[in-house]
């Protein structure tokens, strides 16, 4: 079987809330001095193609980012990982590419990778979150998709799967080709990689594209765009419930408690 | 201007809508007001034992409901579905709520509709003609407001978070509609299991008990913030590390990777509010610690709190609430 795991790097999303800015003029998150990181739900994604291919064997994982040139670091890391090829689409040109710009690059760097099976995508990401690469990639692919995937095994045919719902689980069979988008869970928690294995991947051969090498053309008319990105000031005054004893504060804190209830 | 058109999928056939129901017709009708347009509700795949009901529900918020019944839901029909009774009514916005069909379908609906799709909605504005709406993006941490440029605009809405829609004095018109959407069986849902502890979904509770990693154990979660929840008539959640612990199941995790809730008081114990879990609750009207760290980032966001160990306070604050209730 063919799998194909998209990966996306981003700020560091761990970066504490006082040390975030953005730039409005760009509408960007800046920088700063935040590490740059492959998404965790990506990672969720890659390590779940990782325990299929020990589960069923003869099975080839490719991951593929578009992204800025450093996102190389994350390709090399899921190479480290053991992903068996890597294939970056340098984005030289788009600032901030709205989704379906995403899925329609990432949909002609697969068709050009050729054969495939599976394509994984992350559920969302942890910038912008939008959540829609999974959707737009298998409309683009003419494919159908299932998502917030946490498990997947192979079944006579086809693939069997379980995903998580608002309220519990359902157990989905597919036919291949398909897009799953993946969530995480306690079973696809990523591998940390071996110090081996890191040193070994940037010796491993990687395929690279500029928008140009794919003839991507961008569209005329956009999906939609970032008008206005800022920082809530959102903060409120707590008031610390006020009393001599432990039982006084208590005390005070339930009668807030029953404030706020019995309102409703 | 075209229409607006409120989406339900799958939804439970009893009487009485939910508050998310509610608040997708809410959404709309401010929506169709600002665009001097009318509200239509297509209804998909309506489940249980009345869904007529359902329908005439509806039918007091909206101007005119569509019932489509394909059945059993499934994911790719479910799709054609919509795509095809959206485009006989080419509406200007479509909007849907935060359950998990609806996220899985928008982008997809919105692709066949040649729209622009955009999830977790907090607010639609209408700006020179074209719509805008704004989202939490990087985790909770910024607010984007994202112009569409494609028209219908499909949004999947954190629907609670919307005031609900006024009755109507005369309801709307109901229309049944049946489709020829071919069989897809390249996917199918098998089987479909509920784990929550109620029947409620956590997005509708107005009351959440949620328990962090300072609780220690899936014992205390059982054994005291369990019965706290239920003397508040409150829904059980968690922060990401409880549910990474494995102390309670996933579906009770509140936060960026779990569920974006919209209680009116969110009681939070024993956890730190990582901004990670604040972009999960930052539509709570009320929030409440308890926490022994003063320092805690929950806290600048707490209506009011308390700086104590939770395990002294959780069994204090149940008599405390007992007596109350009875006095």
């Amino acid at each position: 079987m063919n799998i194909i795991v998209c990966i996306k790097q981003i700020l560091d999303p761990e970066i504490p809330a006082r040390e975030f800015r953005v730039s409005s003029a760009r509408r960007e998150a800046e920088r700063g001095n935040a590490n740059l990181v492959t998404n965790i739900f990506c990672e969720n994604a890659l390590e779940t193609a990782l325990q299929f291919r020990e589960a069923l064997g003869d099975t080839k994982i490719t991951v593929l980012s578009f992204g800025p040139a450093s996102a190389e670091d994350s390709l090399r890391k899921a190479l480290a990982m053991k992903a068996d090829a890597a294939a970056l689409v340098i984005n030289d040109t788009i600032s901030n590419p709205d989704p379906l710009t995403v899925a329609q690059v990432l949909a002609t760097a697969i068709r050009k990778l050729g054969s495939f099976d599976l394509v994984m995508v992350g559920r969302e990401a942890g910038d912008w979150g939008a959540g829609q690469t999974a959707g737009l990639l298998a409309e683009e692919l003419g494919m159908p998709c299932v998502s917030f995937v946490d498990r997947i095994e192979p079944m006579n045919g086809g693939l069997r799967m379980k995903r998580q719902t608002d309220s519990g689980w359902e157990v989905l069979e597919a036919q291949t080709p398909l897009v799953v988008s993946i969530t995480n869970d306690e079973h696809n928690v990523p591998r940390i990689p071996k110090v081996r294995d890191v040193l070994m991947s940037y010796r491993q051969p990687m395929t690279q594209w500029t928008l140009a090498d794919l003839r991507y053309e961008i569209a005329d008319d956009t999906y939609y765009e970032v008008v206005d990105l800022s920082i809530p000031q959102k903060e409120s005054r707590c008031e610390f419930v006020t009393g001599d004893t432990l039982d006084e504060r208590v005390e005070s804190l339930a009668r807030r408690i029953t404030e706020v209830t019995s309102a409703l | 201007m075209n229409d607006v058109v409120i989406c339900l999928l799958n939804p439970a056939g009893v009487a009485g809508l939910d508050r998310a129901a509610q608040g997708l017709a809410g959404a709309g009708r401010r929506l169709a007001e600002k665009l001097g347009s009318q509200l239509q509700a297509i209804v998909l795949s309506p489940q249980g034992p009345s869904p007529a009901a359902l329908a005439q529900e509806i039918a007091r918020v909206v101007d005119k409901v569509i019932v489509v019944d394909q059945g059993e839901y499934q994911p790719e029909v479910a799709l054609s579905a919509l795509a095809e009774v959206c485009s006989q009514v080419f509406p200007a916005a479509v909007l849907l709520g935060n359950d998990t069909y609806s996220q899985e379908v928008t982008p997809r609906l919105a692709y066949r509709l040649g729209g622009a799709a955009v999830g977790d909605v907090v607010e639609i504005m209408v700006h020179e003609q074209a719509l805008r709406v704004s989202r939490q993006v990087y985790g909770g941490k910024a607010q984007a407001t994202i112009e569409l440029k494609r028209t219908p605009a499909v949004l999947w809405t954190r629907s609670r978070s919307f005031a609900p829609a006024n009755r109507l004095s005369e309801p709307g018109d109901i229309t049944e509609l049946s489709l020829d959407v071919p069989l897809d069986t390249r996917t199918r849902i098998i089987e479909r299991k509920r784990e929550s502890q109620s029947e409620q979904r956590l997005e509708e509770a107005r009351v959440i008990v949620s328990g962090g990693r300072g609780i220690g154990g899936p014992e205390p979660f059982n054994d005291e913030l369990k019965p706290l929840a239920e003397l508040l008539g409150a829904q059980l959640a968690a922060s990401r590390a409880a549910c990474d612990a494995g102390w309670v199941p996933p579906t009770l995790q509140v936060g960026q990777t779990g569920k974006k809730v919209t209680p009116d008081l969110y009681l939070a114990i024993a956890i730190t509010g990582a901004s990670q879990h604040m972009a999960g609750i930052s539509e709570a009207k009320n929030i409440a610690a308890i926490n022994t760290d003063p320092d805690a980032p929950i806290f600048k966001h707490c209506r009011f709190g308390i700086v104590e160990d939770y395990r002294k306070v959780v069994p204090l604050l149940r008599q405390k609430l007992i007596a109350l209730q009875n006095s």
